[in-house]
């Protein structure tokens, strides 16, 4: 059972892989076809945080979008280091509702790569995503959350 | 068998040795059974001291004694301590004194290692109590001690608070294979598994319960140590990790320890009501079997301690309607005690008044379970005083009481004496009072929206609080009285028959009044278990 304690990390991992338990998001590596319902609108909310005196202003550039459920969108996040030193952080994401996070795919993500940041540097970060029509009908909203966290050099 | 000598004398061969070494060096059951019991009261004391600590702050909105990180440290070291130093040592010391008795063996499988399990606990207890004197002082993170709070944000202490979870994990499953190992191979040739008496039974599933979740404790641990100090990122989100996995683990071991802490009560209990109801335990195999039913469930249901970590609604459902299930084996042995004492020659000496307020609080504390397992409703009730109400219930109230009600039912076998039953009475009726004053407005508090593990709080909740304060300062001082009945038992009680209760079933009463030194030598015969048996 010590044994067991060990291998919940890996099956944790892959669990909310599969069900997107925990908001946990998937990825998309092309930009595949999915059947679109132009009629269908979902609104997407982006918000940022930062933890533990991460120095680095963040924020999403616009509040939400509407998107149409299989086609790709670009969403962009502004952040500005305020110090004078080079900042590296790791951004993690989360979405909400959790029964949405399984069919919020990403094609690409400054989340996938720690950043750094050079002093006084003002970076526009782009994320590329995608709504699966798989969605729940009655799920109308999506929030997405990134958590900017510092790294260590 | 039956000897009803009034003078009790040890074996003429082995007696135990003389002076202090006696209890360092001792191998023997029923000794190391008192020193369990006895540490697990010191204990109590220690634990119920944080609990007055936390009464008196809470007494007035407002802080008056203590620094809130101070508050955190009594919180956190309160509900380690009740549990790990309190509950579980009593139950382990309750198993090692009965179950060789109940199952006619001449003592543990292991004595060796029993000694050995023992003596791990006090310095596991020390090693834990003396985080109070360290800079940064105890763990003040809760007994739940959730990641990021025990691993980024913990005092230097937490280290010393890792290892001695360790080392009561040790003790625990050494204590849980004895256990095994004795009612597997030691138990009298005659005597088949449904003829055991249901502690035996009870104890021998929660052995199991515990070999399965301490290591899961152990591994959660040792996750936090190599967080803490080498550089791995198993509960930090940085480095791939996630907070939210350390809570899947610690209720993975969480949930299987709250059913440790009751399934022997459940025990102790099957045994008293039938002996003051004076009828055989009604539906014993559906104990058995709703023993093992609960057991099972017991690790299917952790998730429910945890509706606000953001699940998908399919996990909260499941996890809703596995808890519910759980009601339904519980709701079996409940019925099973009252059609026990349905048309029963009841008498309400001091252990069955015990029983039987466990009986009705337990339910109570059962019952709010179920509102907390409602995964909406369970937003409102989250870590409120509505919890705390309902896990003291079960646990005060529940295993705590069958381990009071334990002490008096078998007092009378391990010292021979009998102890004041006009002084337990009132001990009784002291203690379930005070207790209910204690423990019931804080459902209100909780329902209303006070939040646990806050030293202050806004207005409305006061009076409320000044009522539970009161019960708590009541119920504490009644433990005076009870260390008073509990020694004035063993140096001037009234030397007492080999069966002080006469409607007593169990091979234990047929032993002398005092259970001699090493007792059944010789196996029991089946005539004896058959008439001693409460499957009948």
């Amino acid at each position: 059972m010590f044994a067991f304690a060990y291998a919940m990390v890996p099956i944790y991992d892959v669990f909310c892989e599969i069900t997107g338990f925990n908001g946990t998001t998937g990825r998309v590596d092309t930009e595949q076809q999915y059947t679109v319902d132009e009629q269908r609108k979902i609104e997407v909310s982006f918000f940022a945080m930062t933890m533990g005196g991460f120095p680095v202003q963040f924020g999403p550039k616009v509040r939400s979008m509407m998107v149409v459920p299989g086609k790709f969108y670009t969403a962009s996040y502004i952040a500005k280091n305020n110090t004078g030193k080079t900042v590296i952080g790791q951004a993690i994401p989360s979405v909400a509702p959790t029964d949405a996070a399984l069919h919020f795919k990403k094609l690409e993500c400054f989340c996938f790569n720690r950043q750094a940041f050079k002093p006084h540097e003002e970076v526009e970060m782009t994320l590329r995503f995608v709504v699966e029509p798989e969605l729940d009908k009655r799920i109308k909203d999506i929030s997405l959350s990134y958590n900017f966290f510092k790294l260590d050099s | 068998m039956t000897t009803a000598t009034t003078t009790s004398h040890d074996d003429h061969h082995h007696g135990p040795e003389k002076g202090l070494m006696r209890w360092v060096k001792t191998t023997n059951h029923k000794d190391i059974g008192s020193l369990y019991m006895w540490f697990a009261f010191i204990m109590l004391l220690v634990g119920g001291a944080f609990a007055m600590g936390i009464r008196a702050e809470l007494l007035q909105p407002g802080l008056q004694l203590m620094e809130p990180q101070f508050f955190n440290q009594l919180t956190t070291m309160h509900g380690l301590i009740m549990v790990f130093g309190a509950i579980m040592p009593a139950f382990v010391g309750l198993g090692n004194w009965l179950i060789p008795m109940m199952v006619g063996a001449p003592d543990m499988a292991l004595p060796r290692m029993n000694n050995w399990s023992f003596w791990i606990l006090p310095f596991a207890g020390g090693i834990l109590l003396s985080t109070f004197f360290m800079e940064g002082g105890a763990p003040a993170f809760g007994w739940t001690f959730y990641a990021p709070l025990s691993t980024t944000f913990a005092p230097d202490s937490t280290d010393f608070f890792i290892f001695a979870v360790h080392l009561l994990g040790f003790s625990s499953i050494m204590g849980a294979i004895n256990i095994i190992a004795t009612v597997l191979n030691m138990r009298a040739p005659e005597m088949k598994l449904m003829d055991m008496p249901l502690f035996v039974w009870t104890w021998l599933i929660t052995s199991f319960l515990l070999i399965g979740a301490m290591p899961v404790l152990a591994g959660a641990v040792t996750m936090m140590l190599t967080d803490r100090n080498f550089g791995t990122a198993f509960f930090d989100a940085t480095g791939g990790g996630d907070p939210v996995l350390f809570q899947h683990i610690f209720w993975f071991f969480g949930h299987p320890e709250v059913y440790i802490m009751i399934l022997p009560a459940f025990g102790v209990i099957s045994h008293i009501i039938p002996t003051f109801a004076r009828k055989p335990l009604f539906g014993y195999s559906s104990m058995v079997y709703a023993t093992a039913a609960i057991a099972f469930l017991s690790y299917i249901v952790w998730a429910h301690h945890m509706f606000l970590t953001g699940m998908p609604v399919a996990a909260e459902l499941y996890f809703m309607y596995a808890t519910m299930l759980i009601s339904v084996p519980t709701g079996v042995k409940v019925f099973n005690w009252i059609s026990t004492m349905w048309r029963g020659s009841m008498t309400f000496e001091a252990p069955m008044l015990w029983a039987i307020s466990f009986v009705f609080l337990f339910t109570i504390g059962g019952f709010s379970g179920l509102m907390l397992g409602i995964a909406p409703a369970d937003i409102q009730y989250h870590d409120t005083y509505f919890v705390v109400a309902h896990f003291h219930y079960v646990l005060v109230t529940g295993a705590l009481w069958s381990i009071i009600a334990a002490t008096f039912y078998w007092l009378p076998k391990w010292t021979g004496r009998m102890y004041n039953e006009g002084l337990a009475k009132v001990h009784f009726w002291w203690a379930v009072v005070s207790v209910n004053v204690l423990f019931f407005p804080q459902h209100f508090l909780g329902l209303a929206g006070m939040p646990r593990r806050i030293p202050d709080y806004s207005l409305q909740f006061a009076d409320f609080n000044l009522i539970s304060s009161i019960g708590g300062f009541a119920f504490g001082a009644s433990f005076i009285l009870l260390t008073y009945i509990v020694i004035d038992c063993i140096r001037n009680g009234k030397p007492t028959t080999a069966r002080p209760w006469e409607g007593a079933k169990g091979l234990e009463w047929t032993l002398e009044p005092k259970a001699q030194y090493h007792s059944f030598n010789t196996p029991p015969s089946r005539k004896l278990i058959e008439a001693e048996s409460q499957n009948s």
